[in-house]
């Protein structure tokens, strides 16, 4: 059971075999035997869960089921949540808790979801290996000595392990793909404007776009049909979405008639051999299936990631400056004045990776260099995104590699934040083209769990989940790590 | 690139200790020495934008939405009194 997808755990519950309250101490359950290997959760509290799906319950038994009652969904830290901390997990933010819920959270509790705790992230968003998390680093469950991935990491590692069976996360430049990858599970970010981000702690609003973590395509579905739709709070949402089949999207099992493009640019050199030869044979896979790979050219790639560390640092140091000590966050004991109050509480309250990035994003954006870095990195922007325009004139869908390596070990990278940063190079274009992206498991190398990405045009979610349902039902990737109680 | 780390974190609000000024220095001018690679793409006539769709902001309707929540999001400050926020003293 712990290994259930969402859909077989509410076909059960819908049966009767099983009630929220049941499906919850088991999680619960696992969440006390295997956190303190794994530190996925950073918050958890068993008697406000077990109260929902007893609410849950409840609800059923009088009204009928919604969309995803009592089913059991793990938080990542960003999310406002009116019950229980909200600390993005940083210092900066240990004695938050939030006046009011994010609109997704919203969205949950209507479609009678059982919203479980709050998890391990890069202090706000800002790593690629919940290792800057104020609260230590998470672990990854097919090998305790590496990094789940990140920021979203808790989230990946929570639904890897079975201590829940899907999790929310946010992307801003991969964070919810790069963690799935590694940790052997499935992680979509919608298009940019499909999920409301009002109540999302912002790092960089112009990328960041929240989606679910799950352990299949279709648990995937499920929960973003929840969670997208226009709100009138966030300028961002965009009122008139084309709508999406996400469920009718999953029915696909063959890839007949579409046109996959491979891009020249992610087959590159330095990608780990044993990642590549998994690539290549999940591409085989969908030629198998009827698809036809096409090779293609996204010219601007190289330039993504530099453009990336320009925008979102700017976007991050413009965000982070509400946090002043004066409404809300760390106030520094004793301040002079009201400048030593500002310096001071930053200084004590932000890591070192949020530092880094308020600091190179205020370089970007200050006088004299703002044209140099800022105005240039959006120019890149436009030409990136024109690269996905051509491309998609010629495929439906293009697939990548998620990341060129597998997870890498615990401080393995924490000593050059720039080798960090280059572990994005796959997930980072599409975030600043706005465009849908999933990563599903395709494989292992030496044990570790490999990632297939799926990239498509600006709103057709649907394409994507129609060929990896596909590529799913067609394959057996989707396992269970041993030591939290998987099969050999 | 050679970067003034003091000024930097000065315009960022941040007070950096000697050993972090002597950490992220270094690494800020690394971080910057990569992204000018930029400036190697012919970005001649290229628009800039900072949002991934071609929309103009939406504008919600002129009425009023909000009721009066004072308390609940005043209790996250660090110091409030009488409904105002308490900060070091700014005029002598």
């Amino acid at each position: 059971m712990p290994f259930s997808t969402l859909s077989k755990i509410k076909d059960r519950l819908d049966a009767g075999a099983t009630t929220a309250v049941a499906v919850a101490k088991t999680y619960l359950d696992r969440i006390a035997a295997f956190n303190g290997d794994l530190n996925a959760f950073v918050d958890i509290d068993p008697a406000h869960v077990l109260e929902q799906a007893e609410a849950s319950d409840a609800y059923r038994t009088k009204h009928g089921a919604r969309a995803l009652e009592g089913l059991p969904i793990a938080i990542k830290d960003i999310f406002c949540t009116q019950d229980g901390p909200t600390r993005c997990c940083s210092h900066i933010l240990k004695d938050f808790h939030a006046p009011y819920d994010a609109h997704v959270i919203t969205k949950l509790k209507e479609a009678g979801a059982v919203l479980v705790g709050k998890t391990n992230m890069d202090e706000f968003a800002m790593g690629s290996s919940t290792e800057t998390s104020a609260f230590g680093p998470c672990h990854n469950p097919w090998d305790i000595e590496r990094i789940p991935g990140g920021s979203s990491g808790g989230s990946a590692s929570a639904v890897a392990a079975a201590l829940v069976p899907a999790a929310l996360g946010t992307d801003t430049g991969g964070s919810i793909r790069q963690p799935a990858s590694v940790c052997g599970i499935t992680g979509l970010k919608p298009t940019y404007g499909r999920v409301s981000r009002r109540g999302i702690i912002a790092f960089a609003s112009s990328l960041d776009q929240a989606g679910p973590m799950t352990r299949t395509v279709k648990d995937a579905a499920m929960i973003a049909a929840a969670m997208s739709g226009h709100d009138s709070m966030d300028s961002t949402s965009v009122p008139d979405a084309p709508a999406v089949d996400w469920l009718g999207a999953c029915d696909k099992t063959g890839m007949k008639g579409l046109r996959i493009g491979k891009p020249k640019e992610y087959f590159v050199d330095g990608m780990d051999t044993g990642v590549r030869a998994a690539i290549d044979a999940a591409l085989a896979e969908c030629e198998a299936l009827g698809a036809e790979i096409v090779d293609i050219s996204l010219p601007h790639t190289d330039a993504a990631v530099a453009a990336y560390y320009v925008i979102a640092p700017s976007e991050a140091s413009a965000n982070l400056s509400r946090y002043d000590a004066v409404r809300f966050g760390h106030r520094c004991d004793n301040p002079d004045d009201l400048l030593d109050m500002y310096t001071r509480s930053r200084d004590e309250g932000f890591g070192k990776e949020v530092k880094r990035r308020i600091l190179t994003g205020t370089f970007a954006l200050s006088s004299g260099y703002y044209d140099a870095y800022y105005i240039k990195a959006q120019q890149v922007r436009t030409l990136i995104r024109q690269d996905f325009i051509n491309a998609f004139a010629q495929v439906d869908v293009i697939a990548t590699p998620t990341s060129p390596i597998t997870a890498f070990k615990l401080g393995e990278k924490t000593a050059d934040p720039l080798t960090m940063y280059l572990s994005d190079i796959f997930t980072i274009a599409l975030n600043l083209a706005g465009l849908p992206g999933l990563s599903q498991p395709c494989g292992f190398v030496d044990g570790l769990p490999v990632g297939l990405q799926w990239i498509a045009p600006a709103w057709r979610e649907d394409v994507i989940l129609g060929a990896a349902s596909a590529y799913e039902a067609a394959t057996d990737w989707v396992k269970a790590p041993i030591n939290f109680g998987g099969e050999a | 690139m050679d970067i003034d780390i003091r000024k930097v974190a000065m315009l960022s609000r941040i007070r950096l200790t000697d050993d972090e000024a002597a950490e992220l220095g270094p690494q800020l001018s690394n971080i910057i020495g990569y992204v000018e690679q930029l400036g190697a793409v012919d970005t001649d006539g290229v628009e800039p934008i900072a949002h991934p769709h071609d929309i103009a902001m939406p504008q919600r309707l002129d009425v009023v939405t909000n009721v009066n929540r004072r308390e609940a999001l005043q209790a996250p400050a660090p110091q409030t009194e009488s409904g105002l926020y308490v900060v070091p003293k700014v005029i002598e």
